[in-house]
Parts: structure tokens; C-alpha cells; sequence
């Protein structure tokens, strides 16, 4: 890890990518995101961590403009106005947000078109970027679980997004391509672009990581450098790096 | 992109979808077809009662087919969450909805188009007055039949049993547009009397819920 990704006090006087401010998430009478603020450079990787139920996945959402917080305020790339901020996001949702019944160059020339992109060749170039075949004629639903993941990360980056929020992105990959698709995201972070990661296996996602965040119980309980040596076991509980 | 440029891919895309798929129009022919035949066991009417009846038979069998159709077409959009991949889009909320309106619209004139010689020749039916005017009267019930279902769906896929919410939610709010689909019809079939009024009625009440679901559907789509 390049130590310019690493350095808080090289990020003085820039506009945060994500900001947050105090945000609260109920869910009936559930919190499952507890006040929550921190900031967050551009052209960083982070990396959420924290055990089921956390908040992860839901902070992730509220980030995305799926949620809308119970209180606080989010400010993505500097606009409260999350839907205005659309086209310079991605999301990769826990869920492969693709069309069964369509192969992955047809799911990504429909999802092109809902950003204005009419070119068939960024939907092939974000096909072959997390190693597809764009002439793979076969349908989404008879593909393997990575490759839906792998699919549905294609379709999260093919309109070239400033920030990009994935949840669970290895989730049934394999470990190799689980390790091709963390060389892309670190790629793409090496490009200026911003991501944050939800995942159980920390250690996939490790050799380019910049920063870990760790949730517990709705709250954000630790910022680290990289991830700690403790964390990168799927089973490590957070309290070990609570400070 | 144009909302009429998203409508028309995203309308392109669940055409494909059904072709490929056929969920909505292989269950709403077999289930118009089922009430068609069991009407022609209940009642066995002259060809005079046929054309009293069957603007009631012909609306009732077409709204509880639309129904399974209707219900169909978000619970593609909830299988593997896509749903949420359009909602993160730039794209507008306006020509979802429109483009899953119109996919049903022409799902349910399919099934029109294939269950009219049906109710033909079950029901021993002739037209006294202008066919043509049978055409307006359909064109402009089953809009009426869509763009409430199509709306009204989207606001019960959240529910846990959206299959009950549906209907319970259409049928009331369809009765209007279900009368002036009835009268009118009946109107033409016998001739007795002109179906302008109904089909003015029909014209109106179109106007009015497509605008008020094209004005509510943003609300709809992102409500938690």
C-alpha cells in the first residue's frame, strides 16, 4: 500500500468525497445506524467491517440515496442532494441487480442507456474489466454465483463513477477472482476514484486498502490505517481494535 | 436521456423479458380462458341475452386476468433487487412508469386480441352498433385497467401479500372506469342507445389517473 493513500494530514482543506454528520437510521424502533459522522477523502479505498447487523450495509445504502436517514445529514462529492449526485455514483448491491433472463451485455446496454451512454463499447470494457466475455451469449441466471458478482460489478462501474459503494462484492467468489476483482478496485482507486467496501473477508481486499471502518452495533467504533492484522480473520470480533 | 428514450428501452426490455420469460401473458390467458369457458357453463344465454351479459363478462374476465399480469410486473423488477439498481440511476422515475403501463397495455390488448373470438363464438355474439366504437371503448379501458394496476402494484410490492393488496386496492378505485367500460360496451353490442357519454366518462377518467400516477409514482417508488 502506497503510503500517499495512507496520510490523514495530506488530506487537510480537501472536500470530502462522503461526509457525514451525525446520522441516525431507524427502522421501526431499531437503530440500525447510531449517529454516525466522519469524513472521507477522495481517491481512497475504505473498507467497512463489522459483524452482521452492524450497519454496514445500511449506511452503505443511505449513501447511495437508498435510504434516507432518520436524522443527520449526508453530503456526497459535497451535494446533500444525493439523486443529483447519480451519475458520479455506483452501487453494487448485496443482490446481483441484474435480469436473469438476460445475458450480462444486454443487462449492461439497458443500464448504460439510464445514464445516457449509447456506446456499446464501455458496456464490452466494463465486461472484460472484471474478466468476462462481452460475447458470452449466455443468460445472467445460468451464470455461476462469482460471475453474477463479477456481472454485477461491471454494471456498478461501467458508467466510470467517482465513487463507488459496493456491498459484499466477494461473497461466493472464488478466491482468485475474489483477488482479481480487489486488484480492479485498487485500480481504480489508483485512478482518483473513491471506494468503499462492505465485506466479511477483509483479508481479500487488504493488499489495497487504505482505510478500515469499523461498525458495531450501529456505531463507528474505529478508523485504521490499512486493516489491522486483528481484523483480517472473518471471525475477529471489533472490539478487539475498539478504541 | 429522455424520459421518452427511457421509457422506450426500459418498455424494450420488458418485452424481451416476457418473450423470453412468458410469466405474465402465458397466466393471464389461461386464466382469461378459464373464465370464459366457466361463464359459458353458468349461463347459457340467447344470442339477444348474450349481448345484454357480455359487456359485464367480457370487462370482468379481462380485469381479473389484467390482475395476474399486473402483478407480474414488478416482481421481476424485486427478483435480484434490480429494482435498486434503477432507482440509484440518473434516470427518471416518470418513464419507469410508463413504460411498465404501456408494457402492460399492450400485454392485456394481446390477450384481448386472442380472447375476443373466444367470447365471438361461446357467446353467439353480433355487434349491432359500430365495431370501430368497440375498438375506443377497449383502447381506453384497458389504459384505464393498466395504468391503475401498474400503479397500484408498485405500491404493494413492499407488502407481504401484494397478490391480495392489489385487487383490493384497484377494484374499488376501477369502478367508475369498470361501469363506463360496461355501459359503453353494452351500448354497442345492442345498440340501444349512443355510448358517447361512457366513452367520454372513460376518456376523462384516463386523463385524470394518468396524471395523478404519473405526478405520485416518484413518492412511490423510493417509499421504504
Amino acid at each position: 500500500m502506497s503510503s500517499e493513500h495512507i496520510s490523514n494530514d495530506s488530506t487537510a482543506g480537501i472536500q470530502p468525497a462522503v461526509a457525514l454528520s451525525e446520522v441516525v437510521r431507524h427502522f421501526g424502533r431499531f437503530a440500525a445506524v447510531r449517529g454516525v459522522t466522519a469524513n472521507f477523502v477522495p481517491g481512497r479505498l475504505y473498507v467497512v467491517l463489522g459483524e452482521n447487523g452492524a450497519g454496514k450495509s445500511t449506511l452503505l445504502r443511505m449513501m447511495a440515496g437508498l435510504l434516507q436517514p432518520t436524522r443527520g445529514t449526508i453530503r456526497i462529492l459535497g451535494e446533500t442532494d444525493i439523486r443529483s449526485m447519480a451519475p458520479r455514483m455506483g452501487y453494487m448491491g448485496h443482490a446481483p441487480l441484474l435480469y436473469d433472463e438476460l445475458d450480462a451485455m444486454e443487462n449492461l446496454r439497458y443500464f448504460a442507456g439510464l445514464y445516457s451512454i449509447h456506446d456499446d463499447r464501455a458496456c464490452a470494457a466494463a465486461i472484460e474489466r472484471v474478466g468476462l466475455d462481452p460475447g458470452l451469449k449466455r443468460r445472467v441466471g445460468q451464470y455461476s454465483q462469482g460471475m453474477r458478482q463479477r456481472a454485477s460489478l461491471a454494471r456498478a462501474i461501467l458508467h466510470n463513477p467517482e465513487l463507488i459503494l459496493l456491498d459484499e462484492p466477494f461473497s461466493n467468489v472464488d478466491v482468485r477472482s475474489a483477488h482479481a476483482m480487489a486488484r480492479l478496485l485498487g485500480a481504480m482507486r489508483d485512478e482518483g476514484k473513491t471506494v468503499f467496501v462492505v465485506t466479511h473477508q477483509a483479508a481479500v481486499v487488504e493488499p489495497v486498502a487504505d482505510e478500515s471502518i469499523v461498525m458495531h452495533t450501529g456505531r463507528l467504533v474505529a478508523r485504521e490505517h490499512g486493516i489491522p492484522h486483528s481484523l483480517l480473520s472473518p471471525y475477529s470480533q471489533p472490539s478487539e481494535v475498539r478504541r | 436521456m429522455s424520459v421518452w428514450g427511457v421509457t422506450q428501452r426500459t418498455l424494450w426490455k420488458d418485452l424481451r423479458l416476457e418473450w423470453r420469460s412468458k410469466d405474465a401473458i402465458n397466466s393471464m390467458l389461461f386464466f382469461a380462458l378459464l373464465v370464459v369457458v366457466i361463464f359459458s357453463f353458468a349461463f347459457d344465454p340467447t344470442a339477444e341475452e348474450s349481448r345484454q351479459i357480455a359487456g359485464g363478462l367480457i370487462w370482468v374476465a379481462f380485469l381479473f386476468a389484467a390482475v395476474v399480469a399486473l402483478n407480474q410486473t414488478w416482481a421481476r423488477e424485486l427478483r435480484n433487487q434490480v429494482l435498486d439498481a434503477y432507482r440509484v440511476s440518473p434516470a427518471p422515475a416518470t418513464a419507469l412508469f410508463m413504460a411498465k403501463a404501456l408494457g402492460n397495455f399492450l400485454f392485456v390488448v394481446v390477450l384481448e386480441a386472442l380472447m375476443a373470438p373466444l367470447f365471438v363464438v361461446f357467446y353467439n355474439l353480433r355487434s349491432v352498433g359500430p365495431v370501430y366504437q368497440l375498438l375506443i371503448v377497449g383502447a381506453l379501458g384497458t389504459w384505464a385497467l393498466v395504468v391503475n394496476g401498474t400503479f397500484f402494484a408498485a405500491m404493494s410490492i413492499r407488502t407481504r401479500s401484494r397478490e391480495i393488496m392489489l385487487p383490493l386496492m384497484l377494484f374499488p378505485i376501477s369502478i367508475p372506469a369498470l361501469l363506463a367500460m360496461v355501459d359503453a360496451t353494452t351500448s354497442i353490442l345492442t345498440g340501444s342507445a349512443s355510448p358517447a357519454f361512457w366513452i367520454r366518462l372513460l376518456a376523462i377518467y384516463d386523463l385524470v389517473f394518468t396524471t395523478v400516477c404519473l405526478s405520485l409514482f416518484e413518492t412511490v417508488l423510493n417509499a421504504e
